[in-house]
């Protein structure tokens, strides 16, 4: 009989609505990150990393370029002949069908996926945070201490602490106590969405709490565990770690690769993050191109100036057009004499000559001033921008715009230009 | 047929087989032959391969990259083995496949496309078979005219009549009297291929070229299938060279890069280059996991290269993980993988390319 000691849940199914225009046509963990890789590579090689090679991939929203991603697992060695990587999308069932309505309801509804493995234990994780972890190690953690829960948690500074889950536990990292997003906090380690189960105590507490709606691991399985007395540890984390779920710490993490020695280093030889990556040549640097502080993916030709910027794969930067502290990702083509600052370009965006991005004062944004802030210039996949318009800072573009939709040819501070819909 | 070592590309192939060797950046030599067959939809492909084989064998790990991961099929690597009728070496190409005739009696493909894989080019090997088939061809080679400046003394050269039937067949002519070359790659019927073979091996004859082209031009009709595309062989240090550095041309990247259908490659799962303060780049290929912080020009730079402060590396090569320290000074030169420079070295080729083979202890990074 098939036995793996532990298995992973995968929770990629979220939307990451704080994303903007960057998730409206992708989940959250297939938005790119760091030039060549999409968010998700970096849970899935850890977990290869780990010695965990049985990932099942919990999926809802937008899943297609997910799953074309992820395919039947080969960049991270996930094509296995027991175990691997299996995508799990909701599916209809005989009595009723329903999407997955909370993070623990996802792992109730494929609770056979995880007995034909036979665990001992399952590891949950989450799609969405940038960070390289054993979860051996946590494993070990998990074991020594007879602990039916293990919750990894990081140590966040007191001020900061009221806009996480928080977790109190005694001298031995026993949880006694935790609040959610508590007013007053009673401790500053942070739960990190990954958690340890015992098979056996997760599969109870599924069953158990089977009918309450919206299932949530933070909300009712960790607090129904508690409750029945299981020893619930924290194991805390000292490394690298770094939610994106936000358009300015997508931005932040993004340049901090850039830094001489990153802290976060993916030139480490003994903890590869695998990518799937379609793109092999090189990438090819002209006689009047200058680049510094900049990270750049394979194939990308640069015949213009690139400052602290990170490049995806397959990018063409034209003649004379400058590029400061700016994120583009994988197939853009950006034309001559342009000018980016402090911008965001999603996949396979044309952006035509002599058009400049983020100039001008800052202005709240119009429309959604919670997710378009901090000066970015944000543009969403597949865009087209035409030749010489202006485009102001807090701004977002998204969609194949023409000149008439730019007024004096220019869009000011703070608008929004969405043109992408379901129409196309 | 990736067996081969050539004294003319001197140090280089001391560390591995020719079709081995690292191009534009990304590449190994046998990734076009074998990118170029999976593109023309053969799905059965022996490589036969004898000299220092350790750098092939690991590029070929896996049939994946190149889609020959296949039921039907697939890649197969053959290497000289001890049997009980043969224990000798590969001592031709012939004699390569003679010892390995099973495998092509048992096969039910009526043709086989014969290639070197030490050639840069892109081909689909279909036309050159509509060709084949219309021509009622018995072997058709594939030709190209090289430029009337290039000494062609280390090519099999050929004269073709006008119906392009291959007159004149010289292999390594001391003076050549044409300037249209074969390219090493060939298509003909299983069925033909197997007796000629077969009769050669009866008659201790090991050579493709030597003891089945030229002995056999006038009896069968061998038929010439002129390219005018991109072709470059790469056994000889200044073609190496020259060939790697044609990839600094926007039309070449063009049509190798960017024109359906891909060269594939194994992947090596490297992070971004990265360019840090004080990093120039003029004119250069830099392929992935680099770490840039000094001046390059003109140059062809491989994977995982460290490139250290106040350097200056001009029309070079820098092959796979090469460590270069601080204040070097590298021109004109091929600096062989794994290398370790250190910091104030100075390395130029006076006469023609220099080959920098260095075995100095790499410092931590």
């Amino acid at each position: 009989m098939v036995k793996k000691e532990m298995i992973a849940m995968l929770l990629a199914g979220g939307q990451g609505s704080r994303l903007g225009v960057f998730t409206s046509k992708v989940a959250k963990p297939a938005v790119a990150f760091g030039g060549k890789y999409r968010i998700i590579d970096f849970p899935l090689s850890n977990c290869i990393n780990s010695g965990v090679d049985t990932v099942g991939v919990l999926t809802q929203y937008q899943p297609l370029r997910l799953n074309t991603h992820i395919g039947i697992g080969i960049p991270w060695d996930l094509d296995r002949n027991i175990g691997g990587v299996t995508v799990l999308p909701p599916y209809e069932k005989s009595v009723n069908s329903e999407w997955y309505t909370g993070t623990a309801n996802a792992i109730y509804q494929n609770l056979d996926y995880m007995e034909s493995y036979n665990p001992e234990y399952v590891l949950i994780l989450s799609g969405d945070h940038i960070y390289k972890m054993d979860y051996e190690v946590m494993l070990d953690f998990h074991k020594q201490n007879g602990a039916e829960v293990t919750i990894a948690v990081m140590p966040v500074p007191m001020e900061e602490a009221k806009r996480f889950g928080i977790m109190i536990t005694d001298k031995d990292r026993r949880i006694t106590d935790f609040e959610e997003k508590p007013e007053n906090p009673r401790s500053n380690l942070a739960s990190m969405g990954i958690y340890i189960f015992n098979w056996k105590t997760l599969k109870e507490a599924l069953l158990s709490n089977a009918s309450q709606p919206g299932l949530d691991f933070g909300k009712h399985i960790i607090p129904y565990c508690h409750e029945k007395g299981a020893p619930l540890y924290a194991y805390e984390f000292n490394g690298y770690w770094k939610d994106v779920g936000t358009l300015s710490s997508y931005w932040e993490a993004n340049m901090e690769l850039i830094d001489i020695v990153p802290e976060f280093n993916l030139y480490e030889e003994y903890w590869k993050i695998y990518t799937k990556s379609e793109i092999l040549p090189p990438q090819y640097l002209s006689c009047d191109s200058v680049v510094e502080r900049s990270i750049i993916g394979e194939g990308s030709e640069i015949y213009g100036q690139v400052y602290n910027s990170v490049i995806g794969c397959g990018v063409t930067v034209g003649e004379g057009t400058v590029i400061r502290d700016s994120i583009i990702m994988n197939e853009t083509q950006i034309g001559s004499h342009c000018e980016l600052h402090k911008a965001i370009v999603a996949e396979n965006t044309v952006i035509e000559d002599d058009v400049k991005l983020g100039i001008g004062e800052e202005t709240e944004n119009e429309t959604d001033p919670h997710i378009y802030n901090n000066g970015i210039v944000a543009v969403g996949e597949k865009s087209f921008i035409p030749q010489g318009v202006t485009v102001g800072k807090n701004s977002v573009v998204f969609g194949v715009t023409s000149a008439q939709d730019y007024a004096d040819g220019s869009l000011p501070s703070g608008k929004t230009l969405i043109k992408a819909g379901d129409k196309q | 047929m990736a067996g081969g070592n050539n004294h003319r590309i001197k140090e280089l192939t001391q560390k591995r087989a020719v079709c081995a060797m690292p191009i534009a950046g990304s590449y190994r030599g046998i990734d076009f032959a074998l990118s170029n067959m999976s593109n023309s939809h053969i799905n059965k492909v022996a490589v036969f391969t004898q000299y220092n084989a350790g750098s092939l064998n690991e590029h070929l790990s896996s049939s994946k990259w190149w889609d020959f991961g296949r039921k039907q099929g697939g890649l197969r690597v053959f290497t000289p083995a001890l049997t009980a009728e043969s224990n000798a070496w590969y001592r031709g190409t012939a004699d390569a496949i003679a010892q390995n005739l099973s495998f092509l009696k048992n096969s039910h493909e009526p043709y086989v496309v014969i290639s070197s894989g030490d050639c840069v080019y892109k081909m689909d090997y279909n036309k050159l078979l509509e060709y084949h088939i219309e021509k009622k061809a018995d072997i058709t080679v594939v030709c190209k005219d090289m430029p009337a400046d290039v000494n062609v003394d280390r090519y099999g050269t050929v004269k073709m009549n006008e119906e392009c039937r291959i007159e004149e067949f010289e292999e390594k002519p001391v003076v050549a009297r044409s300037n249209t070359i074969s390219c090493g790659i060939y298509v003909v019927r299983r069925r033909q291929l197997i007796e000629m073979i077969q009769r050669c091996a009866e008659e201790d004859r090991y050579d493709f070229v030597k003891d089945i082209l030229i002995r056999y031009k006038n009896m069968k009709s061998i038929y010439g299938y002129k390219i005018k595309e991109y072709w470059s062989n790469i056994a000889s240090v200044d073609d190496y060279f020259k060939t790697n550095m044609d990839f600094l041309h926007p039309e070449i990247r063009n049509y190798f890069f960017r024109q359906y259908p891909d060269i594939y490659s194994r992947v090596d799962d490297l992070p971004p280059a990265k360019y840090n303060v004080g990093a120039s780049i003029k004119n250069s290929l830099i392929s992935s996991g680099c770490i840039v912080n000094g001046k390059v020009e003109d140059s062809v730079i491989f994977k995982k290269t460290y490139i250290g402060n106040n350097c200056y590396i001009k029309n070079s090569i820098i092959l796979n993980d090469v460590y270069i320290g601080d204040n070097t000074h590298i021109e004109n030169c091929i600096v062989e993988s794994r290398g370790t420079i250190r910091a104030n070295s100075y390395h130029k080729g006076e006469n023609g390319i220099e080959i920098v083979v260095e075995h100095n202890d790499r410092f931590v990074i």
